[in-house]
């Protein structure tokens, strides 16, 4: 957006080149990184991790660990695939059984 | 309860545990490496555990992630029981310290929980009459309880 200037004409409308990347660039589908449930991990672990990894307060931490308690898993994080792979890198280290995929 | 692991006003932990306690953890870092570094079988589920795929289903990403991130796992798997081998004797630790002991707790039971099969219905009872499994479960147990006292006590002010 905004590649060209916008001509105010008082004749016909500009006629406006789109770059020819618009046909082939695909729309870029976020990823999303999930939290999945295991017998191990402990609920305030969980929280903690949460809390120190992605900065949620504790209710939101809290909420997030009880919805992969409870449902088995959860969404924490989205964002661009190298970003989430980073979470999910991070989330590895500290035990947790996260994985990440495209959220469509 | 006996609280094992306490904040000070100055930011670092007090540490108290018995002697058997003491000697459980001792074992942690012999434990791992070999798991770590000497596995004797790579597809043994304690090791997957620690180094889970990316993906469930995309094989070139789990390629790709493998690639990227699984020395960086490892090295950092391997940093924290040094420090926790460092640290084995000491009454007081500083909170990077106390980290460190809580990925090794972390990482031990996460492995002691894969071999035992544990659910979250598990009992002691499971196990009644199955040495060695009777002893490691117990091992199990005791380390819950030291992660759990060393995260409220990160999450302490």
């Amino acid at each position: 957006m905004g590649a060209y200037p916008v001509r105010m004409s008082t004749t016909a409308p500009v006629e406006v080149d789109r770059p020819a990347s618009d046909d082939v660039v695909e729309p870029d589908i976020p990823w999303v990184v999930i939290v999945w449930n295991d017998p191990v991990n402990l609920m305030s672990y969980v929280v903690y991790v949460f809390q120190k990894l992605f900065g949620y307060s504790r209710e939101k931490a809290t909420k997030l660990m009880l919805d992969v308690h409870h449902r088995g898993k959860a969404v924490v994080a989205s964002g661009a695939k190298e970003t989430c792979e980073f979470d999910v890198a991070r989330l590895h280290a500290h035990g947790l059984w996260a994985t990440m995929q495209k959220d469509r | 309860m006996l609280r094992r692991v306490r904040r000070s006003p100055d930011g670092t932990f007090a540490v108290r545990l018995g002697v058997a306690e003491r000697e459980l953890v001792r074992s942690i870092p012999g434990e791992l490496r070999a798991l770590l570094l000497e596995p004797e079988d790579e597809d043994d589920p304690a090791l997957r555990r620690l180094f889970p795929p990316a993906s469930r289903d995309d094989e070139e990403l789990n390629a790709e992630f493998e690639r990227l991130v699984r020395d960086d796992l490892l090295a950092s798997r391997l940093e924290s029981l040094d420090t926790l081998e460092r640290t084995l004797d000491a009454e007081r630790l500083t909170e990077d310290e106390l980290v460190a002991w809580l990925a090794a707790l972390n990482d031990v039971r996460l492995v002691l929980g894969t071999r035992l099969d544990v659910t979250e219905e598990t009992t002691a009872r499971d196990f009644a009459g199955e040495e060695p499994r009777t002893r490691v479960f117990a091992a199990y147990l005791f380390l819950t309880l030291l992660e759990e006292q060393v995260v409220e006590a990160l999450s302490s002010d």
